[in-house]
């Protein structure tokens, strides 16, 4: 049985690698993905929770998650598919139209 | 059977750990694509270790079969090799650092408070319900109202995906 510390600690590093991916890239689809990427560190961590109490609530809340994930991937890429179409461009310190 | 399982979660931890690493610094999208995939596949391989074989084939078929295709097409639908050249980063390391310095601290101090309470106990396979089984009775009992609203919501993303993605004439 592998200590339940190992899985938050996973979770923590793709928790961490995916802040840091949507703070420090300048394209927009790869921030999303650092996006995707935090949601399936919480993920990791509604599971291992599930399995220490033995109970499939955290299970539910992760397919919940992935609804939310799905929703919005859709929805981003659209609106980065739009942009793209007007302003050519898919990068986040470009996006500054409604900067003053 | 012991030794298995940590071989294998060593495994998936290290996977998903580095490629992740290198979805956040490649140049080439497609390539981010491909190392998050690596990442989402290993996890799902960290859920069938944890007994949640259901998540395991939800995990593979939404997230891989799902979204990282609607990722990719859309990919291949904007412009790469201008932002290829382009420099990758922000100078906003200073920040990024910081912040994931104060936010892995914190969790740590969680996981240092609650340590005592962190065990995994044996299911006995015999009397636990089938996982799939017992997700869906949570689900459709216990969790109906949320199920709806998560329907809704994926119904308005539907239309909002279309109504951005949709060109407009004139």
């Amino acid at each position: 049985m592998i200590p339940v510390p190992y899985y938050l600690f996973l979770s923590l590093a793709l928790f961490v690698i995916g802040v840091i991916g949507v703070l420090t890239r300048r394209n927009v689809i790869i921030m999303l993905m650092s996006i995707e990427l935090i949601l399936n560190a919480v993920n990791i961590n509604l599971m291992v929770f599930s399995r220490m109490w033995s109970s499939v609530d955290g299970q539910v809340f992760a397919i919940f998650i992935i609804t939310d994930a799905a929703a919005e991937a859709a929805v981003g890429l659209g609106i980065i598919l739009a942009f793209f179409h007007n302003r050519e461009t898919v990068l986040a310190d470009e996006m500054d139209i409604m900067k003053w | 059977m012991q030794t298995l399982n940590q071989a294998l979660f060593i495994f998936f931890a290290v996977l998903a750990v580095a490629s992740a690493i290198l979805m956040v610094t490649r140049r080439n999208i497609v390539h981010s694509a491909v190392f998050l995939i690596t990442t989402l596949l290993s996890t799902a391989g960290i859920f069938l270790l944890l007994e949640a074989e259901f998540l395991f084939i939800v995990q593979i078929i939404l997230y891989v079969g799902g979204i990282m295709v609607l990722f990719v097409f859309v990919i291949m639908l904007v412009n790469l090799d201008v932002s290829m050249r382009q420099v990758q980063f922000n100078r906003q390391w200073f920040v990024a650092g910081a912040l994931s310095l104060v936010l892995a601290l914190q969790f740590l101090f969680a996981i240092w408070v609650g340590r005592g309470a962190l065990h995994l106990h044996g299911t006995d396979m015999q009397i636990a319900p089938k996982n799939t089984e017992a997700v869906a009775d949570a689900l459709f009992s216990h969790y109906m109202l949320p199920f709806e609203i998560a329907s809704i919501l994926l119904l308005v993303a539907m239309i909002g995906a279309v109504v951005m993605a949709k060109r407009r004439v004139g």
